[in-house]
């Protein structure tokens, strides 16, 4: 409580303190280019100076922040890449050589490829179905609350919740993992279905599926409803069915949404993490690549070359989007 | 697309049915941990969560009175009692020996290997007969097993909240979320208000430095950074773990989503009224305090709400920045060293599990329209 209370205070004292920051910083600076009650000559001139360096007083904080926390952190991060495991030696690319002869590595490559090959596409799929199937029916809200409800879970709480329906007795004795349950009910044997090399990965995807499934369904549907009912008339006049306006007409004018959601559920994918630590830990052959950085980054007190090495890979992974993001916010913008 | 409406087709009714397939599918997960974390543990540890309302089946054993209990009437000695002992229930079968605990039904007789006979009836009530004096000095053993009804407690909430250390972690996590979540709004705003109406160059270049800074996985971020922390706190002579520190680490980590979403909102800010108010004389300062803040809480309750859901969920941010020490772990943690500590005790995990989703789920449920509003405007940004 005590603690709760002393972060409760920081939060005064930070808000307090930015408003001081911004309050006084404006204040300054007006006081240093006075334009009120001056000729109009250095009036024009003060406020000319005052408003170039205006923008840079509201922008500091974030810049600041933001140069410490992302930016340094990318350059900081291929320079350590470069060097051994302490950071102080330079060692060329070796940690690159390691991590291409590493089987761990190669694993965890491998897995991810698997992860991002079907997350995002199960998830974008059922996301529209779902949106598509919900826009339809009267309770459709209530039914997209409730499948939207899993993206407020934690990973780790959403990890507990399958852990339990993945859940293995011997057989025999009665499963209060319901998945083994169906399998019993239906005359099966029991699985223990998380340590089922290659097969398991595919039980730890499903739990991001279930969590994004509704991330993409909010966004499809809004793109959906977005469509102008002209072009959908049209076709039901020239006698176009359901399937056909569905996948006709209306898929093709949301594209650019479900590459928006395809890519962002990508981005989440190449960062999984709190999944496999919780379900497996990398055991059982489902390494992945932030598991195996984190591996790294404390194994044996830390080799922050690999680790960082690692971390290289998964940002390159990630540039290619980061570029495609970057060009249509820049194309947004132009059309602004 | 509402066409559908009134006209029962099948096809409608293939809707409705796949939809409440899907609803089923996606809620039951948490249906069943729900369900769980308030069964009794033993009868979770036993039965399936569907199975709560059944009430479940136990073998128990029991046993008899001794020699010096019985009676003898008409020559024939009688040890009686109640296998329930004070309580009652119903006895479906019952056995002499453990290898067989369920060997006869409520009523058959059965031989004892002491000497005489037992039947045990249903209501749990047992009788030992036989024609010569018994001789149990420790009484007979008597296995049955019954049908218990369900039960359902709060036992599982209290132990976690009073042992395991949720209660602790609770507050570790509010700790954490809660200046982490409003202090990049306001470092945000300023930026996003600067970058959406200030003239200066280099404006476009910042956008896009931003808009890429929003993928840059947390990975990179982490080893530069905890070094430097160990560096500051080796320096200065303080602990490199604060909350002071994980607060400003969410800070960055959050800052481009928020600066981004803000921009977007506070850009689409009707022209003429920051145009007016210059015309009145007012500085950029005061338009950003009372025009532009006022006007942008619907984007800064979105940002916030994700801010939230994001840092109190987040997990490995928690596990590099803060200790592991037992008083410093949040819920997340907690919950991932308990699926080590306590991987089967399900009556602990479900209770623990349920305590870090509620609030996530509160907010969720009752913010909702900004959480989606947010999501639009982040995602499908449509000029």
């Amino acid at each position: 409580m005590e603690q709760l209370a002393g972060a409760l205070v920081t939060v005064v004292i930070g808000v307090l303190g930015c408003a001081a920051y911004f309050f006084g910083s404006n204040f300054l600076l007006d006081a240093a280019f006075p334009s009120r009650g001056r000729d109009p000559l250095t009036a024009a001139r003060n406020m000319r100076r005052a408003n170039a360096i205006r923008p840079w007083l509201f922008l500091g904080p974030a810049l600041l922040v933001l140069g410490i926390y992302l930016v340094y952190p990318v350059f900081e991060s291929l320079r350590l890449s470069l060097h051994d495991r302490s950071g102080r030696n330079f060692v060329g690319l070796s940690n690159y050589v390691w991590m291409a002869n590493n089987p761990g590595f190669r694993e965890s490559m491998f897995n991810n490829m698997l992860w991002l090959l079907f997350v995002p596409a199960l998830s974008t799929f059922l996301g529209l179905v779902i949106a598509a199937l919900t826009d339809r029916i009267w309770w459709g809200n209530i039914a997209k609350s409730l499948i939207f409800m899993p993206m407020a879970i934690s990973f780790v709480g959403a990890s507990v919740i399958w852990k339990f329906i993945y859940d293995y007795r011997a057989a025999g004795s009665e499963q209060i993992g319901i998945l083994n349950a169906i399998v019993v009910y239906f005359g099966g044997e029991p699985q223990a279905w998380i340590t089922i090399p290659f097969w398991n990965n595919f039980f730890l995807m499903i739990i991001l599926v279930w969590i994004q499934t509704g991330f993409a369904m909010v966004i499809l549907s809004a793109a959906l409803r977005g469509i102008p009912d002209e072009t959908i008339e049209a076709a039901v006049i020239d006698g176009a069915n359901g399937f056909q306006i569905f996948f006709k007409i209306m898929i093709p004018q949301i594209w650019g949404t479900i590459a928006v959601v395809w890519t962002t559920i990508t981005i989440l994918v190449l960062k999984v993490f709190d999944i496999v630590l919780a379900m497996t830990n990398g055991q059982w052959n489902t390494q992945v690549l932030a598991n195996l950085m984190f591996d790294w980054m404390f194994r044996g007190g830390g080799d922050f070359g690999r680790g960082a090495a690692i971390a290289m890979v998964i940002m390159v992974l990630v540039i290619p989007i980061m570029v495609w993001n970057i060009r249509r916010a820049s194309a947004e913008m132009e059309g602004r | 697309m509402g066409g559908a409406g009134s006209a029962k087709s099948p096809l409608t009714w293939a809707v409705h049915l796949s939809v409440l397939l899907l609803v089923v599918l996606w809620t039951l997960p948490t249906a069943g941990l729900f369900i769980s974390s308030f069964r009794d543990k033993d009868q979770l540890a036993i039965s399936g969560w569907w199975t709560a309302l059944a009430g479940s089946t136990q073998n128990l054993q029991a046993r008899t009175g001794t020699s010096d209990d019985q009676v003898e009437r008409d020559g024939v000695f009688i040890l009686e009692g109640n296998v329930f002992g004070e309580g009652s229930g119903t006895v479906s079968a019952f056995g002499t020996s453990g290898l067989n605990p369920t060997e006869y039904e409520p009523g058959a007789e059965a031989e004892l290997r002491e000497g005489g006979v037992l039947t045990v009836a249903e209501d749990g009530a047992y009788a030992i007969t036989s024609q010569s004096e018994l001789d149990l000095p420790r009484g007979a053993r008597i296995f049955f097993t019954t049908t218990i009804p369900p039960r359902f407690t709060l036992d599982n909430y209290r132990e976690v909240l009073a042992s395991e250390g949720i209660g602790r972690s609770f507050i570790n996590s509010l700790t954490v979320t809660i200046p982490a979540t409003i202090i990049p709004i306001l470092i945000a705003a300023f930026a996003a208000y600067a970058l959406a109406w200030m003239k200066f160059p280099g404006r476009a270049l910042l956008i896009a430095v931003i808009v890429g800074l929003l993928v840059v996985p947390l990975q990179m971020s982490l080893i530069p950074l905890l070094r430097m922390y160990n560096g500051i706190g080796a320096f200065f002579g303080v602990p490199a773990k604060t909350y002071l520190g994980i607060w400003l680490a969410h800070t960055g980590f959050g800052l481009p989503l928020a600066v981004y979403l803000l921009r977007n909102y506070i850009a689409g800010l009707p022209r003429e009224i920051m145009e007016s108010a210059r015309v009145d004389g007012a500085s950029d300062f005061e338009i950003f305090m009372k025009i532009v803040l006022p006007l942008s809480f619907p984007a800064l309750a979105s940002f916030a709400i994700f801010q939230f859901l994001w840092t109190w969920n987040d997990l490995l941010v928690a596990m590099v920045f803060l200790g592991a020490q037992d008083s410093e772990l949040v819920l997340t943690g907690r919950l991932v060293n308990l699926l080590g500590s306590r991987g089967g005790n399900w009556e602990i995990l479900t209770a623990s599990a349920f305590i870090t989703i509620l609030v996530p789920l509160a907010v969720f449920f009752t913010l909702q329209r900004y959480l989606v509003r947010g999501l639009l405007a982040g995602s499908v940004k449509g000029g």
